[in-house]
């Protein structure tokens, strides 16, 4: 089904846009609009995406694709990405992992059937001080141990 | 050593250290008094002075970079600040945003004006929604107050200031990929040169620089190249924010001056080793080549240091491993890491990548013979100086200093080579 931008939102791009020699470059800030205001990359975001930027569909795919934090994939409420890399494995990550892999019986990239939670792991999230960590959402979580997980888990699930 | 003045952490403490209320009331924006008072060439040769090197990994003089943009093109000239940090073990840039926004505009003012440039992007990783917002707060502050915008501070200098948000892709750190992702494409590396000093963002000169890299501009536009050389070592001039994560009692990130012993960094500021003896060092963000603990007992902070060790001083954030450390699992992870990460343009990044990760797989599968880390090590051959950019290398170097140093706790898992032809025989 096809989707448009609220005329705010073509406001702001146009904004965005001005700051660039070639209208072009605004493609990664239209992709983030987009996924503000539709919550994730459709393939009928990326077509109100190439219109508004002025490129062709097949580019906005290209770009979306390439990125990994565009959602070309409805993610829950609660997207949790368990950082995987070097300095959280030392510390501990792959018992996060395994706490979030049991307790909501997810597997890396699937979706909880009441859409609450969706899971990733992901790599270095740039807080290697604090491992092992993961972001839900914008926010980070750090120094995570298997219990914390559990009660941060429980936690979101009452909000 | 102990007695210094911070220069990139001195706000982190301080109450709201990020405005610019704060921030001038603690000396903010006093470099630009200077700064204004010179010619851009003059600034040029006092960053050169100074000895300053990129800290974004490559440790590039910064002040030599600069003066490579050509001024007689009749284009515009960008300045591109690199706040991708993406290298695995690298975490303190996102302090630097978070609790210091402005000293960054002020670096980038100071480049900005060195080096005739009137438009600066800044390339934000994408998780950075924190810093993105303060960033944000900080340019509209310092557009009211005429530190950015037109005829700053009535010098006649014009410079307006964006945030541009990446969206998750390692690759985008290395500065040609940025720079294609900054226009709105794959961030895919190009082919050098020309480099991007010449032939940069839209097509025109563009000098990119790391976070760091500029916050440490203003202390010497204002103290003097002589002041900054002083500090630290002959070749390592000034101080950075060192960091430590991994197997350490306190992790964390220290600023101080360069050439600090790497056990006293351990032990001091790292509280000593957690659950066990050390065993091996990665000192500056995972491409670094690996270091036993016996390599650790006279490496210092510093760049010359680290090139004498065979290794890179990289982003100055070291990874701690302790002797319970499986180097294999450790190295299976990189190699993970790297197999995802590749952008994929280049075959021997792409394919030796993923080739890497499956021998890695076997070998923690105990199916693997030692012939396969022979293998492994001449994958690395054809890895390394081979494609455009270079993340294909910063795979090699770990590939073939694991192996080589800690052979045996790869051996461990794989059968002798003799057995399996054995066992080949046997089953036919
Ligand atoms: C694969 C790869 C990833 C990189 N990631 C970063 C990064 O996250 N941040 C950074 O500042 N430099 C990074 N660099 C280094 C940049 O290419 C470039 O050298 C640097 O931004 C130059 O700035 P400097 O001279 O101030 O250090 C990376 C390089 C490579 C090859
Ligand atoms: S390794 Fe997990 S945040 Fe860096």
């Amino acid at each position: 089904m096809a989707v448009t931008f609220k005329k705010e939102t073509v406001a702001e791009f146009e904004t965005i846009a001005a700051r660039y020699p070639v209208r072009r470059a605004a493609l990664l800030p239209a992709l983030w609009l987009a996924q503000k205001e539709f919550g994730w990359i459709s393939t009928d975001a990326m077509v109100a995406v190439s219109k508004l930027v002025g490129c062709s569909p097949a580019q906005v795919l290209e770009v979306a694709e390439f990125y990994t934090m565009y959602q070309k994939k409805k993610p829950g409420k609660y997207h949790l990405q368990v950082c995987q890399t070097i300095a959280c494995l030392l510390n501990g990550s792959e018992e996060i992992k395994k706490v979030i892999e049991q307790k909501l019986h997810l597997k890396p990239g699937e979706t909880t059937p009441d859409g609450q939670f969706s899971y990733q792991p992901v790599e270095c999230l740039a807080a290697c001080h604090k491992a092992p960590c993961m972001q839900v959402n914008d926010d980070y979580h750090e120094n995570l141990t298997p219990e914390s997980t559990e009660k941060l888990i429980d936690d979101l699930r009452k909000k | 050593m102990s007695d210094f003045q911070p220069q990139l952490t001195k706000r982190f403490e301080t109450k709201d250290g990020h405005t610019l209320k704060v921030f001038l009331e603690t000396g903010g924006y006093a470099s630009l008094k200077n700064l204004f008072a010179k010619k851009p060439a003059e600034i040029i040769e006092e960053v050169k002075a100074s000895g300053l090197k990129g800290r974004g990994g490559a440790g590039f003089p910064a002040g030599m970079k600069w003066s490579f943009v050509p001024q007689n093109t009749g284009k515009a000239v960008y300045l591109v600040v690199n706040a991708d940090e993406g290298e695995p073990g690298t975490f303190t840039d996102r302090f630097s945003m978070l609790y210091d926004p402005h000293l960054l505009l002020e670096g980038i003012i100071c480049a900005s004006y060195a080096i005739n440039c009137h438009t600066s992007y800044i390339y934000v990783r994408g998780e950075f929604v924190e810093q993105i917002n303060r960033l944000n707060a900080a340019i509209e502050e310092a557009k009211k107050a005429n530190y950015l915008g037109k005829n700053i501070q009535g010098s006649g200098f014009d410079l307006e200031v964006y945030v541009h948000r990446g969206a998750g892709a390692y690759i985008c750190g290395e500065e040609t990929g940025l720079l294609e992702s900054l226009e709105g494409k794959k961030g895919q590396p190009r082919i050098k040169p020309p480099f991007p000093a010449i032939v940069g963002a839209f097509g025109c000169p563009t000098i990119v620089n790391n976070v760091k890299t500029l916050s440490s501009v203003p202390w010497i536009v204002e103290n003097g190249a002589a002041a900054y050389a002083a500090i630290g070592t002959k070749e390592s001039p000034g101080t950075h924010v060192f960091g430590l994560s991994g197997h350490v009692n306190q992790t964390g990130y220290w600023e101080m001056p360069f050439g600090l012993p790497m056990m006293e960094f351990i032990e001091k500021y790292g509280k000593g080793m957690k659950g066990g003896k050390l065993k091996a060092v990665i000192p500056g963000g995972s491409s670094c080549p690996v270091l036993t603990a016996q390599e650790c007992a006279d490496l210092t902070l510093s760049y010359e240091s680290m090139r004498d060790h065979k290794t890179m001083f990289g982003t100055g954030c070291a990874i701690i491993m302790n002797e319970h450390t499986d180097m294999a699992k450790i190295l299976k992870n990189l190699t993970h890491f790297y197999r995802d990460e590749s952008c994929g343009q280049c075959t021997p990044c792409r394919e030796g990548s993923a080739w890497e990760d499956r021998i890695m797989k076997k070998i923690l599968s105990g199916e693997a013979t030692t012939k396969e880390l022979d293998l492994m090590l001449e994958i690395a051959d054809n890895m390394e100086g081979k494609t455009i950019c270079v993340f294909s290398s910063a795979l090699a170097f770990p590939v073939r200093s694991f192996i080589k140093k800690f052979r045996e706790d790869f051996e461990k898992y794989c059968k002798p080579a003799s057995v399996a032809v054995l066992e080949k025989i046997t089953a036919n």
